[in-house]
Protein backbone atom coordinates (compact mmCIF):
# COMPACT_ATOMS: atom_id res chain seq x y z
CA UNK A 1 0.00 0.00 0.00
CA UNK A 2 2.72 2.67 1.24
CA UNK A 3 4.55 2.39 -2.38
CA UNK A 4 1.27 3.75 -4.08
CA UNK A 5 1.41 7.08 -5.03
CA UNK A 6 -0.26 9.43 -2.35
CA UNK A 7 -2.14 11.87 -5.50
CA UNK A 8 -2.91 10.69 -8.45
CA UNK A 9 -4.55 12.79 -11.75
CA UNK A 10 -6.03 11.21 -14.44
CA UNK A 11 -6.61 12.67 -17.88
CA UNK A 12 -8.13 15.65 -15.39
CA UNK A 13 -9.87 18.04 -17.51
CA UNK A 14 -11.37 21.69 -16.49
CA UNK A 15 -12.84 24.33 -17.99
CA UNK A 16 -13.47 28.07 -17.09
CA UNK A 17 -16.28 28.86 -19.29
CA UNK A 18 -15.09 28.61 -22.93
CA UNK A 19 -11.08 28.59 -21.37
CA UNK A 20 -9.75 25.12 -21.27
CA UNK A 21 -7.51 25.64 -17.37
CA UNK A 22 -6.73 22.22 -17.49
CA UNK A 23 -5.80 19.89 -20.47
CA UNK A 24 -5.41 16.18 -20.24
CA UNK A 25 -3.37 16.51 -16.97
CA UNK A 26 -1.57 13.38 -15.85
CA UNK A 27 0.20 13.66 -12.50
CA UNK A 28 1.22 11.61 -9.63
CA UNK A 29 2.30 11.93 -6.38
CA UNK A 30 4.11 9.58 -4.33
CA UNK A 31 4.48 9.71 -0.64
CA UNK A 32 7.15 12.27 0.37
CA UNK A 33 7.70 13.24 -2.47
CA UNK A 34 8.08 17.02 -3.07
CA UNK A 35 6.44 18.52 -6.29
CA UNK A 36 7.12 21.87 -7.24
CA UNK A 37 4.98 23.25 -10.48
CA UNK A 38 6.22 26.09 -11.98
CA UNK A 39 5.26 27.94 -14.92
CA UNK A 40 3.96 31.43 -16.63
CA UNK A 41 0.87 33.44 -15.19
CA UNK A 42 -2.18 31.96 -15.60
CA UNK A 43 -1.08 28.40 -17.05
CA UNK A 44 -3.43 26.63 -14.43
CA UNK A 45 -0.77 26.35 -11.91
CA UNK A 46 -3.39 27.86 -8.54
CA UNK A 47 -6.13 25.87 -10.36
CA UNK A 48 -3.89 22.25 -10.25
CA UNK A 49 -3.37 22.73 -6.91
CA UNK A 50 -7.20 23.47 -5.59
CA UNK A 51 -8.35 20.65 -7.74
CA UNK A 52 -6.64 18.34 -5.57
CA UNK A 53 -8.90 18.92 -2.50
CA UNK A 54 -11.82 19.57 -4.74
CA UNK A 55 -11.29 23.60 -4.19
CA UNK A 56 -12.13 23.76 -7.60
CA UNK A 57 -14.14 20.56 -8.68
CA UNK A 58 -13.35 19.34 -12.39
CA UNK A 59 -15.09 18.54 -15.17
CA UNK A 60 -13.68 15.43 -16.47
CA UNK A 61 -10.85 12.90 -15.42
CA UNK A 62 -10.01 11.22 -11.89
CA UNK A 63 -7.96 12.65 -8.53
CA UNK A 64 -7.32 9.99 -6.36
CA UNK A 65 -5.84 11.23 -2.56
CA UNK A 66 -4.44 8.28 -1.02
CA UNK A 67 -6.36 5.67 -3.14
CA UNK A 68 -9.51 7.34 -3.09
CA UNK A 69 -11.52 9.11 -5.52
CA UNK A 70 -12.21 12.46 -4.15
CA UNK A 71 -16.26 12.26 -2.86
CA UNK A 72 -18.59 14.90 -4.03
CA UNK A 73 -19.39 17.82 -1.91
CA UNK A 74 -20.67 16.84 1.55
CA UNK A 75 -19.14 15.47 5.17
CA UNK A 76 -16.99 12.64 3.02
CA UNK A 77 -15.09 15.64 1.03
CA UNK A 78 -14.62 17.71 4.39
CA UNK A 79 -13.01 14.53 5.76
CA UNK A 80 -10.63 14.05 2.82
CA UNK A 81 -9.96 18.21 3.04
CA UNK A 82 -8.99 17.59 6.63
CA UNK A 83 -5.91 15.08 5.53
CA UNK A 84 -4.89 17.90 2.79
CA UNK A 85 -3.43 21.30 4.24
CA UNK A 86 -3.61 24.53 2.28
CA UNK A 87 -1.70 27.04 2.45
CA UNK A 88 -2.22 30.00 0.41
CA UNK A 89 -0.92 33.18 -1.15
CA UNK A 90 -2.86 35.49 0.66
CA UNK A 91 -2.41 33.72 4.14
CA UNK A 92 -6.43 33.65 4.30
CA UNK A 93 -5.94 33.70 8.32
CA UNK A 94 -9.05 33.99 10.32
CA UNK A 95 -9.48 37.42 10.60
CA UNK A 96 -11.72 37.13 14.50
CA UNK A 97 -9.99 34.42 15.76
CA UNK A 98 -6.53 34.98 17.60
CA UNK A 99 -3.18 32.77 16.27
CA UNK A 100 -3.38 30.59 18.97
CA UNK A 101 -7.10 30.07 17.76
CA UNK A 102 -6.62 29.92 13.85
CA UNK A 103 -4.52 27.15 14.75
CA UNK A 104 -6.54 25.28 17.30
CA UNK A 105 -10.39 25.55 15.01
CA UNK A 106 -9.52 22.48 12.62
CA UNK A 107 -8.50 19.57 15.27
CA UNK A 108 -11.20 21.04 17.99
CA UNK A 109 -14.16 21.04 15.67
CA UNK A 110 -13.30 19.00 12.53
CA UNK A 111 -11.61 15.85 14.48
CA UNK A 112 -12.77 17.13 17.61
CA UNK A 113 -10.26 16.33 19.57
CA UNK A 114 -9.49 17.64 23.04
CA UNK A 115 -8.93 21.18 23.84
CA UNK A 116 -5.70 20.58 26.16
CA UNK A 117 -4.70 18.07 23.52
CA UNK A 118 -4.53 20.95 20.86
CA UNK A 119 -3.56 23.73 22.51
CA UNK A 120 -0.24 22.32 23.73
CA UNK A 121 0.29 20.70 20.06
CA UNK A 122 -0.84 23.69 18.70
CA UNK A 123 1.66 25.70 21.00
CA UNK A 124 4.65 23.21 19.65
CA UNK A 125 3.82 23.85 16.02
CA UNK A 126 4.01 27.83 16.67
CA UNK A 127 7.13 27.31 18.53
CA UNK A 128 8.59 25.64 15.62
CA UNK A 129 7.93 28.38 12.95
CA UNK A 130 8.64 30.64 15.44
CA UNK A 131 5.44 32.45 16.13
CA UNK A 132 4.82 31.17 19.74
CA UNK A 133 5.39 34.47 21.39
CA UNK A 134 2.04 36.18 19.20
CA UNK A 135 0.02 33.27 19.98
CA UNK A 136 -2.63 36.04 21.61
CA UNK A 137 -2.14 38.06 18.55
CA UNK A 138 -4.74 38.77 15.88
CA UNK A 139 -3.82 38.34 12.66
CA UNK A 140 -3.92 42.00 11.70
CA UNK A 141 -1.25 42.56 14.28
CA UNK A 142 1.60 40.49 12.39
CA UNK A 143 3.82 41.18 9.50
CA UNK A 144 2.54 38.82 5.72
CA UNK A 145 6.05 36.54 6.84
CA UNK A 146 4.70 35.69 10.39
CA UNK A 147 0.73 35.18 8.80
CA UNK A 148 2.38 32.66 6.58
CA UNK A 149 3.78 31.02 8.68
CA UNK A 150 0.67 30.52 11.15
CA UNK A 151 -0.96 29.81 8.36
CA UNK A 152 1.82 26.87 7.88
CA UNK A 153 1.11 25.67 11.22
CA UNK A 154 -2.64 25.97 11.40
CA UNK A 155 -2.69 23.73 8.26
CA UNK A 156 0.10 21.32 9.96
CA UNK A 157 -2.38 20.96 13.43
CA UNK A 158 -4.39 19.24 11.46
CA UNK A 159 -1.58 16.56 10.63
CA UNK A 160 -2.27 16.30 7.24
CA UNK A 161 -1.19 13.61 4.88
CA UNK A 162 0.01 15.89 2.18
CA UNK A 163 0.27 19.81 1.76
CA UNK A 164 -0.55 22.01 -1.28
CA UNK A 165 0.94 25.73 -1.22
CA UNK A 166 -0.08 27.86 -4.09
CA UNK A 167 2.73 30.55 -4.51
CA UNK A 168 2.97 30.81 -0.72
CA UNK A 169 5.85 33.69 -0.88
CA UNK A 170 4.50 35.56 -3.50
CA UNK A 171 2.63 38.23 -1.64
CA UNK A 172 5.57 38.59 0.84
CA UNK A 173 8.20 41.30 1.06
CA UNK A 174 11.25 40.10 -0.27
CA UNK A 175 12.96 40.46 3.26
CA UNK A 176 9.70 37.91 4.83
CA UNK A 177 10.48 35.19 1.73
CA UNK A 178 13.38 33.53 3.21
CA UNK A 179 11.70 32.72 6.98
CA UNK A 180 8.61 31.34 5.07
CA UNK A 181 10.85 29.20 2.82
CA UNK A 182 13.25 28.17 5.62
CA UNK A 183 10.18 26.28 7.49
CA UNK A 184 8.79 24.67 3.75
CA UNK A 185 12.39 23.11 3.05
CA UNK A 186 12.16 21.68 6.55
CA UNK A 187 9.12 20.10 6.22
CA UNK A 188 10.45 18.96 3.07
CA UNK A 189 13.40 17.14 4.47
CA UNK A 190 11.16 15.59 7.40
CA UNK A 191 9.39 13.86 4.67
CA UNK A 192 5.88 15.90 4.03
CA UNK A 193 4.27 15.18 0.83
CA UNK A 194 3.91 18.69 -0.79
CA UNK A 195 2.69 20.12 -4.03
CA UNK A 196 4.23 23.49 -3.99
CA UNK A 197 3.39 26.05 -6.83
CA UNK A 198 6.28 29.32 -6.54
CA UNK A 199 8.34 31.35 -8.48
CA UNK A 200 11.61 30.65 -5.62
CA UNK A 201 13.58 28.87 -7.68
CA UNK A 202 15.80 28.84 -5.12
CA UNK A 203 13.27 26.65 -3.87
CA UNK A 204 12.73 24.51 -6.64
CA UNK A 205 16.32 23.51 -6.79
CA UNK A 206 16.81 22.72 -3.15
CA UNK A 207 14.27 21.01 -1.75
CA UNK A 208 11.98 19.65 -4.59
CA UNK A 209 12.24 15.71 -5.71
CA UNK A 210 10.56 16.74 -8.60
CA UNK A 211 10.00 19.90 -11.07
CA UNK A 212 6.76 20.26 -13.08
CA UNK A 213 6.65 22.85 -15.73
CA UNK A 214 3.16 23.89 -16.77
CA UNK A 215 2.08 26.37 -19.75
CA UNK A 216 -1.75 26.68 -21.36
CA UNK A 217 -3.21 24.50 -19.17
CA UNK A 218 -0.94 21.30 -19.88
CA UNK A 219 2.04 19.88 -17.88
CA UNK A 220 4.93 20.31 -20.54
CA UNK A 221 7.50 18.59 -18.61
CA UNK A 222 8.86 16.76 -15.38
CA UNK A 223 12.34 16.36 -14.84
CA UNK A 224 14.47 16.34 -11.46
CA UNK A 225 15.54 20.01 -10.36
CA UNK A 226 19.22 19.59 -11.99
CA UNK A 227 17.75 18.22 -15.05
CA UNK A 228 15.04 20.93 -15.52
CA UNK A 229 17.40 23.89 -14.69
CA UNK A 230 20.37 22.63 -16.59
CA UNK A 231 18.74 20.80 -19.68
CA UNK A 232 15.03 21.88 -20.37
CA UNK A 233 13.88 20.08 -23.14
CA UNK A 234 11.00 22.06 -24.27
CA UNK A 235 10.77 25.64 -26.02
CA UNK A 236 8.38 26.90 -23.79
CA UNK A 237 10.13 26.06 -20.90
CA UNK A 238 13.62 27.30 -22.22
CA UNK A 239 11.67 30.67 -22.94
CA UNK A 240 9.90 30.56 -19.45
CA UNK A 241 13.65 29.71 -17.40
CA UNK A 242 15.77 32.53 -19.88
CA UNK A 243 12.79 35.43 -18.58
CA UNK A 244 13.17 34.33 -14.87
CA UNK A 245 16.61 33.82 -14.40
CA UNK A 246 17.85 37.06 -16.06
CA UNK A 247 16.37 38.62 -13.46
CA UNK B 1 -55.58 69.68 18.00
CA UNK B 2 -57.88 68.74 20.82
CA UNK B 3 -58.02 64.96 18.82
CA UNK B 4 -54.59 63.91 20.26
CA UNK B 5 -55.57 64.71 24.09
CA UNK B 6 -59.49 63.18 23.48
CA UNK B 7 -58.86 60.25 21.26
CA UNK B 8 -55.59 60.16 23.00
CA UNK B 9 -56.28 56.43 23.77
CA UNK B 10 -57.07 55.13 20.03
CA UNK B 11 -53.47 56.58 18.86
CA UNK B 12 -52.15 54.84 21.86
CA UNK B 13 -54.11 51.44 20.74
CA UNK B 14 -53.65 52.00 17.01
CA UNK B 15 -49.42 52.48 18.23
CA UNK B 16 -50.03 49.10 20.35
CA UNK B 17 -51.57 47.21 18.13
CA UNK B 18 -48.79 48.08 15.12
CA UNK B 19 -45.80 47.74 17.23
CA UNK B 20 -46.98 43.88 18.27
CA UNK B 21 -47.76 43.15 14.80
CA UNK B 22 -43.99 44.87 14.08
CA UNK B 23 -42.30 43.05 16.61
CA UNK B 24 -43.60 39.23 15.46
CA UNK B 25 -43.15 39.78 11.58
CA UNK B 26 -39.35 41.47 12.84
CA UNK B 27 -38.90 38.38 14.55
CA UNK B 28 -40.42 36.15 11.50
CA UNK B 29 -38.59 37.77 9.12
CA UNK B 30 -35.08 37.63 10.41
CA UNK B 31 -35.53 33.51 10.77
CA UNK B 32 -37.06 33.47 7.80
CA UNK B 33 -34.90 35.32 6.10
CA UNK B 34 -31.70 33.56 7.82
CA UNK B 35 -33.00 30.44 6.62
CA UNK B 36 -33.59 31.66 3.22
CA UNK B 37 -30.20 33.00 3.38
CA UNK B 38 -28.51 29.98 4.40
CA UNK B 39 -30.53 28.09 1.12
CA UNK B 40 -29.22 30.80 -1.00
CA UNK B 41 -25.15 30.20 -0.49
CA UNK B 42 -26.06 26.23 0.08
CA UNK B 43 -23.83 24.35 -2.11
CA UNK B 44 -26.62 22.30 -3.10
CA UNK B 45 -27.77 24.10 -6.62
CA UNK B 46 -31.20 22.77 -5.63
CA UNK B 47 -31.72 24.78 -2.09
CA UNK B 48 -29.86 27.20 -3.91
CA UNK B 49 -32.30 27.82 -6.83
CA UNK B 50 -35.17 27.93 -4.17
CA UNK B 51 -33.72 30.69 -2.47
CA UNK B 52 -32.85 32.59 -5.38
CA UNK B 53 -36.71 31.70 -6.63
CA UNK B 54 -37.89 32.82 -3.17
CA UNK B 55 -36.10 36.03 -3.03
CA UNK B 56 -37.29 37.13 -7.02
CA UNK B 57 -40.86 36.27 -6.19
CA UNK B 58 -40.76 38.58 -2.59
CA UNK B 59 -38.37 41.25 -3.38
CA UNK B 60 -40.42 41.95 -6.66
CA UNK B 61 -43.53 42.19 -5.79
CA UNK B 62 -45.48 45.15 -4.16
CA UNK B 63 -46.55 44.08 -0.59
CA UNK B 64 -50.04 45.41 -1.68
CA UNK B 65 -50.10 41.97 -3.89
CA UNK B 66 -48.55 39.88 -1.14
CA UNK B 67 -51.20 40.82 1.10
CA UNK B 68 -53.66 40.55 -1.03
CA UNK B 69 -53.34 37.09 -1.39
CA UNK B 70 -52.68 36.42 1.69
CA UNK B 71 -56.07 38.64 3.19
CA UNK B 72 -58.09 37.08 0.52
CA UNK B 73 -56.39 33.84 -1.08
CA UNK B 74 -55.78 32.09 1.88
CA UNK B 75 -59.59 32.35 3.28
CA UNK B 76 -60.68 31.37 -0.35
CA UNK B 77 -58.56 28.07 -0.37
CA UNK B 78 -60.25 27.71 3.46
CA UNK B 79 -57.50 28.56 5.72
CA UNK B 80 -57.58 31.29 9.01
CA UNK B 81 -54.04 31.18 8.91
CA UNK B 82 -54.95 29.00 11.73
CA UNK B 83 -51.27 26.82 10.68
CA UNK B 84 -49.79 29.85 13.17
CA UNK B 85 -51.54 28.24 15.69
CA UNK B 86 -48.14 26.41 16.83
CA UNK B 87 -47.82 25.77 20.26
CA UNK B 88 -45.52 29.00 21.70
CA UNK B 89 -47.14 31.08 19.22
CA UNK B 90 -50.53 30.56 20.43
CA UNK B 91 -49.94 31.74 23.79
CA UNK B 92 -48.25 35.20 22.08
CA UNK B 93 -51.63 35.67 19.88
CA UNK B 94 -54.06 35.17 23.07
CA UNK B 95 -52.52 37.22 25.18
CA UNK B 96 -51.64 40.19 22.21
CA UNK B 97 -56.01 40.37 22.57
CA UNK B 98 -55.77 40.59 18.66
CA UNK B 99 -56.40 37.05 17.97
CA UNK B 100 -58.52 37.86 14.68
CA UNK B 101 -57.56 35.91 11.42
CA UNK B 102 -56.59 39.27 9.70
CA UNK B 103 -54.16 39.97 11.79
CA UNK B 104 -52.36 36.88 10.96
CA UNK B 105 -52.67 37.17 7.41
CA UNK B 106 -51.05 40.74 7.72
CA UNK B 107 -48.83 38.99 9.51
CA UNK B 108 -48.11 36.47 6.91
CA UNK B 109 -47.89 38.63 4.39
CA UNK B 110 -45.36 41.10 6.50
CA UNK B 111 -43.10 38.26 7.15
CA UNK B 112 -43.05 36.53 4.11
CA UNK B 113 -42.34 39.99 2.11
CA UNK B 114 -39.30 41.39 4.43
CA UNK B 115 -37.51 38.12 4.65
CA UNK B 116 -36.59 38.55 1.17
CA UNK B 117 -34.56 41.71 1.71
CA UNK B 118 -33.58 39.92 5.69
CA UNK B 119 -32.00 37.38 3.13
CA UNK B 120 -30.08 40.45 1.36
CA UNK B 121 -29.21 41.85 3.94
CA UNK B 122 -27.49 38.95 5.49
CA UNK B 123 -25.78 38.21 2.17
CA UNK B 124 -24.72 41.50 1.38
CA UNK B 125 -22.72 41.29 4.86
CA UNK B 126 -21.51 37.46 4.09
CA UNK B 127 -20.32 38.73 0.32
CA UNK B 128 -18.63 41.36 2.74
CA UNK B 129 -16.30 38.80 4.08
CA UNK B 130 -13.30 37.94 2.00
CA UNK B 131 -13.63 34.56 -0.03
CA UNK B 132 -10.41 33.64 1.37
CA UNK B 133 -11.97 33.10 4.56
CA UNK B 134 -14.44 29.86 3.90
CA UNK B 135 -11.73 28.70 1.64
CA UNK B 136 -9.49 28.31 4.02
CA UNK B 137 -12.20 26.86 6.34
CA UNK B 138 -12.95 24.37 3.71
CA UNK B 139 -9.88 23.56 3.12
CA UNK B 140 -9.61 22.65 6.74
CA UNK B 141 -12.37 20.26 6.41
CA UNK B 142 -15.16 22.28 8.52
CA UNK B 143 -18.48 21.56 6.88
CA UNK B 144 -20.40 24.54 4.72
CA UNK B 145 -22.55 24.65 8.77
CA UNK B 146 -19.26 24.69 10.45
CA UNK B 147 -17.74 27.00 7.96
CA UNK B 148 -20.93 29.88 8.29
CA UNK B 149 -20.87 29.00 12.61
CA UNK B 150 -17.22 29.84 13.08
CA UNK B 151 -15.82 31.75 10.49
CA UNK B 152 -18.19 33.49 8.16
CA UNK B 153 -20.98 34.78 10.53
CA UNK B 154 -19.18 36.04 13.10
CA UNK B 155 -17.11 38.06 10.56
CA UNK B 156 -20.55 39.16 8.49
CA UNK B 157 -22.76 40.32 11.24
CA UNK B 158 -21.74 43.53 11.69
CA UNK B 159 -21.63 44.58 8.02
CA UNK B 160 -25.06 43.11 7.81
CA UNK B 161 -26.33 44.79 11.19
CA UNK B 162 -27.19 48.28 9.70
CA UNK B 163 -28.92 47.36 6.16
CA UNK B 164 -31.09 44.58 8.17
CA UNK B 165 -31.78 48.14 10.58
CA UNK B 166 -32.85 49.55 7.38
CA UNK B 167 -35.18 46.24 6.22
CA UNK B 168 -37.10 46.85 9.41
CA UNK B 169 -37.24 50.38 9.38
CA UNK B 170 -39.15 50.18 5.75
CA UNK B 171 -40.85 47.14 7.24
CA UNK B 172 -42.33 49.08 10.47
CA UNK B 173 -43.63 51.99 7.78
CA UNK B 174 -45.04 49.08 5.48
CA UNK B 175 -47.46 48.06 8.29
CA UNK B 176 -49.25 50.91 7.27
CA UNK B 177 -50.97 48.98 4.52
CA UNK B 178 -52.78 45.97 6.73
CA UNK B 179 -55.35 48.64 7.91
CA UNK B 180 -56.69 48.13 4.05
CA UNK B 181 -56.62 44.21 4.58
CA UNK B 182 -59.12 44.34 7.50
CA UNK B 183 -56.89 44.71 9.95
CA UNK B 184 -59.02 47.16 12.82
CA UNK B 185 -57.20 49.53 15.17
CA UNK B 186 -53.35 49.72 14.00
CA UNK B 187 -51.87 53.20 13.71
CA UNK B 188 -53.05 54.02 9.81
CA UNK B 189 -56.59 52.23 10.00
CA UNK B 190 -57.53 54.35 13.36
CA UNK B 191 -56.63 57.78 11.53
CA UNK B 192 -58.84 56.70 8.80
CA UNK B 193 -61.22 55.81 11.09
CA UNK B 194 -61.49 59.12 13.12
CA UNK B 195 -61.25 61.09 9.84
CA UNK B 196 -63.69 59.23 7.72
CA UNK B 197 -65.91 58.15 10.46
CA UNK B 198 -65.89 60.17 12.95
CA UNK B 199 -64.98 63.37 11.01
CA UNK B 200 -62.11 64.45 13.15
CA UNK B 201 -59.74 67.13 10.75
CA UNK B 202 -57.23 65.18 8.99
CA UNK B 203 -54.40 67.38 9.70
CA UNK B 204 -53.87 66.92 13.78
CA UNK B 205 -54.87 63.26 13.35
CA UNK B 206 -51.87 62.90 10.75
CA UNK B 207 -49.61 64.47 13.09
CA UNK B 208 -50.66 61.99 15.98
CA UNK B 209 -50.14 58.74 13.82
CA UNK B 210 -46.73 60.74 12.36
CA UNK B 211 -45.61 60.55 16.23
CA UNK B 212 -46.43 57.30 16.59
CA UNK B 213 -44.69 56.07 13.55
CA UNK B 214 -41.84 57.94 14.63
CA UNK B 215 -41.61 56.73 18.01
CA UNK B 216 -40.75 53.19 16.12
CA UNK B 217 -38.94 54.41 13.53
CA UNK B 218 -36.51 57.62 15.10
CA UNK B 219 -34.73 55.31 17.82
CA UNK B 220 -33.98 52.47 15.42
CA UNK B 221 -32.23 54.54 13.03
CA UNK B 222 -30.62 56.54 15.45
CA UNK B 223 -28.97 53.06 17.08
CA UNK B 224 -28.12 52.84 13.47
CA UNK B 225 -26.67 55.81 13.20
CA UNK B 226 -24.31 55.03 16.46
CA UNK B 227 -24.01 51.63 15.34
CA UNK B 228 -22.13 53.13 12.25
CA UNK B 229 -20.18 55.34 13.43
CA UNK B 230 -18.52 53.41 15.78
CA UNK B 231 -17.92 50.49 13.19
CA UNK B 232 -16.02 53.56 10.62
CA UNK B 233 -13.58 54.17 14.23
CA UNK B 234 -12.83 50.54 15.04
CA UNK B 235 -12.05 50.09 10.72
CA UNK B 236 -9.92 53.03 11.23
N1 LIG C 1 -12.77 31.38 -11.12
C1 LIG C 1 -12.34 31.61 -12.37
N2 LIG C 1 -13.21 31.93 -13.34
C2 LIG C 1 -12.80 32.14 -14.62
N3 LIG C 1 -11.53 32.05 -15.02
C3 LIG C 1 -10.60 31.72 -14.10
C4 LIG C 1 -10.97 31.49 -12.72
N4 LIG C 1 -9.84 31.20 -12.03
C5 LIG C 1 -8.84 31.24 -12.94
N5 LIG C 1 -9.28 31.56 -14.16
C6 LIG C 1 -8.47 31.65 -15.39
O1 LIG C 1 -7.89 30.40 -15.61
C7 LIG C 1 -6.55 30.54 -16.05
C8 LIG C 1 -5.61 29.79 -15.13
O2 LIG C 1 -5.64 30.42 -13.87
P1 LIG C 1 -4.72 29.98 -12.66
O3 LIG C 1 -4.92 28.53 -12.41
O4 LIG C 1 -4.97 30.91 -11.55
O5 LIG C 1 -3.27 30.22 -13.27
P2 LIG C 1 -1.88 30.41 -12.53
O6 LIG C 1 -2.05 30.08 -11.09
O7 LIG C 1 -0.95 29.53 -13.24
O8 LIG C 1 -1.51 31.86 -12.72
C9 LIG C 1 -6.29 32.03 -16.11
O9 LIG C 1 -6.43 32.45 -17.45
C10 LIG C 1 -7.34 32.63 -15.24
O10 LIG C 1 -7.69 33.91 -15.70
MG1 LIG D 1 -1.87 31.26 -9.37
Amino acid sequence: MTDEALIVLENVNKWFGPLHVLQDVDLSVARGEVVVVIGPSGSGKSTLCRAINRLEPIDSGRIIFDGQALPAEGRELARLRSEVGMVFQSFNLFAHKTILENVMLGPVKVRKEKKAVVQDRAMSLLERVGIANQAEKYPAQLSGGQQQRVAIARALAMQPKALLFDEPTSALDPEMVGEVLEVMTSLAREGMTMVVVTHEMGFARHAADRVVFMADGQLVEQATPDEFFANPRSDRAKDFLSKILTH
Amino acid sequence: MNVLIDKFDVFAGGFWLTLQICVLAAIGALILGAVVAVLRISPVPPLRAVGTAYVTVFRNMPLTVVMFFAAFALPALGSNADFLRIPGLDVVFTRLGTDLPYFRFALIALTLYTAAFVCEALRSGINAVPPGQAEAARSLGLTFGQNLRYVVLPQSWKASIVPLGSVIIAMIKNSALIGFFGVVGDLSQSADQLTSAEGYAFIPVAIGISIGYLIMTVPLGALLDRIERRQAVAAR
